[in-house]
């Protein structure tokens, strides 16, 4: 079983040396909690959810504490259906979630009078890699889904040479297959002879070694190992190739935006942490993690982004 | 004194017996509950219904069906027994599209008639959406809702435990490729196996025999993850090149790390098989007038054959069951092999890949228990041919 827990390291955590890290974090922020039980007097905030999301998180409240030595800040995961869950039980103050939170999440917070904000705090990017010696440089959405549905199965039928398409995806336990599935796939199923692999690594690695291999990784993991491809989601008329740039402008497609969530009565007590993930140093970070800073001026370049907030402040 | 330690001791022994083997029969016990969940899931996720418009005929749909609604590649009614007529499928996501937040309402009171009004009044409309939503004496036409049937997991060729609305649960493919891949390992393993075998114990001068014996049995001590990775890295692209491969992930790639995991087995039990061959009987052999070799072939073979089936039929089970490399050098595409050269799925992998994630308690995770059972009977019935190889060469000797 160790692979599972290695390979989501593997997919988020930008260093290898992060468990050692993560260790040091997690002896700060005990420290502190003691500090906080024998005083008592400020509120703790309590962070939970997605563990996309968890070592950015964990970096962040580290930065937040050493500026703010009297604050109290918790990071935990388990998912980001747990966090969300945990939100209306006030077991967290701040869900976390690398996905939109769901209709029926949000029905049964509806139910509940419960009515959460949702903030953005950084962006995270898929990139569809292929082997450096494909022709190929773009493809559109239609085909892609095609490609990874089975329904193009040579490279000449997307404008390369007279190949086998190789189809590499992650295992269904991973989030990013499920963000891929529903972004690019439209929450149609992949093709049943899928060589699905256990970590990111292995796909880029087996993308390297096959000539008409196909896969997708995030952003932060790209390499020269393995070529990139230029993804237009409007039928060809605009492809952006994957970078942190245009990922932050808007102009590339397969972004998930990462989420906060949290109770609007309970504003004034995490608007301080909030707004620090949010400010341009706290932004800086989330670079360095290797995710897409938020434009603070633009907050609505992701319309469904817009959508969602104007849904559920009604 | 002493017969009271003597005693004590009796009554540890039958105890720690006795406790073990409560706990083998409760975790079988657990693994056989566990997996018949399966039986009695729904086949459309649960808390969740089909709805179709009033008008249209069509009661019931398997889970093939829904995944081919769903996935947009059955686009008519008339070819699952309906008229003639567009099937549009809608989920829930599909809210935001139809309707405002008007419409739905502030707290999503109105979203349950919305959609039913929605489906009323489109003829091919099918809505997957919860069972609670729908409201009460809505004039909707539901899919009759069964349970996974067994005929379907069994009898099953497609593998998609995380599909919705219907997930499915076919494990043929998987099963062919544990068998598949299984065979090929031991295929490669026993004729390496059998001759490692026979020249550390007959050939091989003592020296080279007490230097290579712990170099063999020390390939059992490499964990399964190295082998993995020495797959993935080594072997995977060195078949692609030599066959000529669109991919090099295959099913050769994982017989081949696992008859080099199989190995040490078959080579340490035929050995010790081989050496425990009576004296007499090679001394016999030499008298007559034999050449070494015809001893070997002629005596020696033949009289520890049941020692060399036991760890062929060993080197098999530790095959079956190993999860590690084969996850990472097969290629885990769930399709039913036609030839060793193409990526496959097996049993063990498919555990360890998606147990983390598959929520406790639900369709997904009942079916690898049942895929455990699968596995159980596979390495019992393996275990009860060594048993039997076994008493059959004890019944010959004697």
């Amino acid at each position: 079983m160790e692979i599972i827990g290695y390979s989501h390291t593997f997919a988020r955590g930008q260093k290898f040396a992060w468990p050692e890290k993560l260790m040091n974090k997690r002896i700060v922020l005990l420290s502190f909690l003691c500090a906080l039980l024998m005083q008592g007097i400020s509120y703790a905030q309590r962070v939970k959810g997605s563990d996309t999301l968890l070592p950015l998180t964990q970096e962040l409240a580290e930065q937040y504490l050493k500026k703010e030595p009297d604050a109290e800040v918790i990071v935990t995961g388990g998912g980001s259906g747990v966090g969300i869950a945990a939100l209306p039980e006030n077991t967290t103050d701040i869900a976390m979630a690398s996905r939109r939170i769901k209709f029926s999440e949000k029905m049964k917070f509806a139910e509940l009078g419960l009515d959460a904000e949702e903030v953005v705090v950084a962006y995270d990017a898929l990139a569809v890699v292929v082997n450096p010696s494909n022709p190929v440089d773009g493809l559109t959405r239609e085909q892609l889904e095609a490609i990874f549905r089975g329904k193009i199965t040579n490279w000449k039928d997307v404008g390369g040479e007279d190949r086998k398409i190789v189809v590499y995806s992650r295992e269904t336990s991973s989030g990013t297959y499920e963000f891929f599935k529903e972004s690019v796939l439209e929450n149609k199923n992949y093709m049943s002879s899928i060589l699905s692999m256990p970590a990111t690594g292995a796909i880029i690695q087996s993308v390297r070694q096959t000539k008409g291999a196909i896969g997708y990784i995030g952003l932060a993991y790209l390499n020269p190992y393995v070529k990139p491809l230029a993804v237009s989601y409007d039928g060809g008329a605009h492809y952006a190739v994957p970078s942190v740039e245009t990922a932050a402008d808007g102009s590339y497609p397969i972004v998930r935006p990462l989420y906060y969530y949290y109770d609007s009565r309970k504003e004034d007590r995490v608007s301080p942490f909030i707004s620090y993930v949010l400010s341009p140093e706290g932004q800086e970070s989330v670079l360095e993690q290797g995710f897409i800073p938020v434009k603070m001026e633009e907050p609505g370049t992701q319309e469904e982004g817009t959508a969602v907030e104007s849904g559920m402040k009604q | 004194m002493k017969k009271f330690l003597e005693k004590a001791v009796k009554w540890l022994l039958t105890a720690s017996g006795f406790v073990t083997s409560v706990v083998i029969l409760l975790i079988i016990g657990f693994l056989f509950t566990e997996g018949a969940g399966l039986f009695r899931e729904p086949v459309v996720e649960e808390g969740y219904v089909l709805a179709l418009n009033r008008e249209n005929p069509v009661s019931t749909l398997t889970a093939a069906e829904i995944k081919a609604v769903f996935d947009e590649d059955v686009t008519n009614w008339k070819d699952l027994g309906g008229d003639d007529m567009e099937i549009v499928p809608f989920r829930l996501e599909d809210a935001d599209k139809y309707f405002t937040q008007e419409q739905l309402g502030a707290q999503y009171e109105h979203a349950g008639a919305a959609i039913a009004s929605l489906v009323a009044s489109t003829p091919g409309m099918i809505a997957f959406v919860p069972g609670s939503m729908v409201p009460e004496g809505a004039d909707l036409n539901l899919i009759e809702d069964k349970n996974i049937s067994a005929g379907e997991v069994f009898g099953g060729k497609e593998w998609f435990p995380t599909a919705t609305p219907a997930p499915l649960f076919g494990i043929l493919p998987l099963l062919a490729g544990t068998l598949w891949v299984s065979l090929f390992a031991i295929l490669f393993a026993l004729p390496f196996g059998i001759s490692i075998a026979v020249y550390m114990s007959e050939v091989a001068s003592p020296k080279v025999r007490n230097f290579l014996k712990p170099v063999i049995e020390l390939l059992n001590g490499i964990p399964s993850v190295v082998y993995g990775f020495f797959g993935l890295i080594i072997i995977v692209p060195l078949l692609q090149q030599v066959f000529g491969l669109p991919v090099g992930e295959s099913g050769l790639a994982g017989s081949i790390v696992l008859a080099i995991m199989a190995l040490p087995t078959i080579v340490t039990v035929a050995e010790d098989a081989m050496r425990n061959c009576p004296r007499t009987l090679r001394e016999a052999s030499l008298a007559l007038g034999a050449t070494k070799w015809q001893t070997i072939y002629k005596v020696v073979i033949p009289s520890s054959m049941s020692g060399i089936a036991s760890g062929v039929v060993l080197g098999i089970g530790r095959a079956v069951g190993e999860t590690m490399a084969v996850l990472m050098v097969t290629g885990n595409a769930a399709v039913i092999p036609t030839s060793i050269l193409e990526p496959l799925r097996t049993i063990p992998a498919t555990i360890a890949a998606e147990l983390g994630e598959a929520p406790a308690g639900g369709a997904h995770y009942q079916s690898l228990f049942l895929l455990g059972v699968i596995l159980f009977f596979i390495t019992f019935f393996i275990n009860m041919c060594v048993e039997f190889i076994s008493s059959r060469g004890r019944a010959k000797n004697s």
